[in-house]
């Protein structure tokens, strides 16, 4: 019994490193979202192409993805070529352009072409604050029960992309 | 010399003038604006994770401090604020954790491993002093 005890600072400190060992390499941003399994927040807000009122009960009856951007965000540039892409590929988009402004977006989506069913427009930024949103680019992933089940933060690329689109369903 | 040593001391003043990163905020009372300070400095800001909201220059740690600003002129409680954020960002934000039994151990932890060592220590004491008692 006695020798079993010299082995303890052995083993406490084998626990200690296979733990901390784990950690190494995750991203230390990351963030849980405290919107999942919850529905999308209350909001109203107006639409960027046709200044129509828009709330929770006009957003897709189908998965789709939440995408926070804004033409100060210099990630979104990289990202929205790919967004363009997934667009085409029949992925629903609902844009919401975050502490933006109007005309900027207008000449942004007439430039580099338009991913979005529609671009909501945040902005003051609260609609981001009620979705807990750090920055942008940052992108949910809404189930077909209008259920947030995932969150994204940071642009979505190839390498990322079929993660977030096990969530899509 | 002494004008140099005034100036060195002015220096070191200088240096250690607080930097604030709150914008100009107007409170109806010295109330309000100690309950402010206080809940930026304890709730933390989601995107650069080791600063609080007073600390940050983030764009969202500044709309967060407006809307806790806000809040708190409107008569909400702290409860209230903290609860909003929570509600939000997640019990990720809060830097005094709330007691529950996902933090049980890291509120009770080192209580328990003080106590363990205590105990040890006690068993050894006393196992050393009946040996010394026999061999004697």
């Amino acid at each position: 019994m006695r020798k079993f005890f010299l082995f303890f600072p052995f083993v406490a400190f084998s626990i200690l490193s296979v733990v901390l060992y784990v950690q190494i390499g995750k991203d230390a941003n990351y963030m849980p979202s405290a919107l999942i399994g919850q529905t999308v927040p209350e909001f109203t807000l107006v639409s960027l192409t046709d200044d129509e009122l828009v709330s929770n009960k006009d957003l897709p009856n189908q998965p789709y993805l939440i995408n926070f951007w804004g033409t100060w965000c210099a990630a979104c540039h990289v990202e929205h070529p790919y967004l363009v892409q997934l667009a085409r590929s029949g992925v629903v988009i609902v844009g919401v352009d975050y502490k933006d402004k109007k005309s900027l977006a207008e000449q942004w989506l007439n430039k580099k072409g338009d991913p979005y069913r529609y671009v909501l427009m945040d902005e003051l930024g609260h609609f981001g604050v009620d979705m807990g949103i750090t920055g942008a680019p940052e992108t949910f992933v809404v189930d077909s029960q209008g259920v947030v089940v995932y969150r994204h933060q940071g642009e979505i690329n190839a390498q990322n992309w079929p993660v977030i689109e096990g969530y899509l369903q | 010399m002494k004008n140099a040593f005034q100036c060195v001391v002015a220096l070191m003043f200088f240096c250690v003038l607080p930097v604030s990163a709150e914008q100009e905020m107007d409170f109806r009372s010295e109330l309000h604006k100690t309950r402010f300070q206080s809940l930026v400095m304890e709730l933390r800001c989601p995107k650069c994770q080791n600063q609080n909201l007073s600390d940050s220059e983030s764009s969202i740690a500044i709309d967060l401090r407006e809307q806790i600003f806000q809040m708190i002129e409107q008569g909400k409680t702290d409860q209230e604020v903290v609860d909003y954020m929570v509600a939000r960002y997640g019990t990720f934000v809060l830097y005094r954790p709330q007691h529950s039994s996902a933090t049980f151990l890291l509120w009770y932890g080192p209580f328990i491993l003080l106590a363990l060592g205590l105990v040890a220590f006690i068993v050894v004491v006393v196992s050393n002093r009946k040996r010394k008692g026999q061999s004697s």
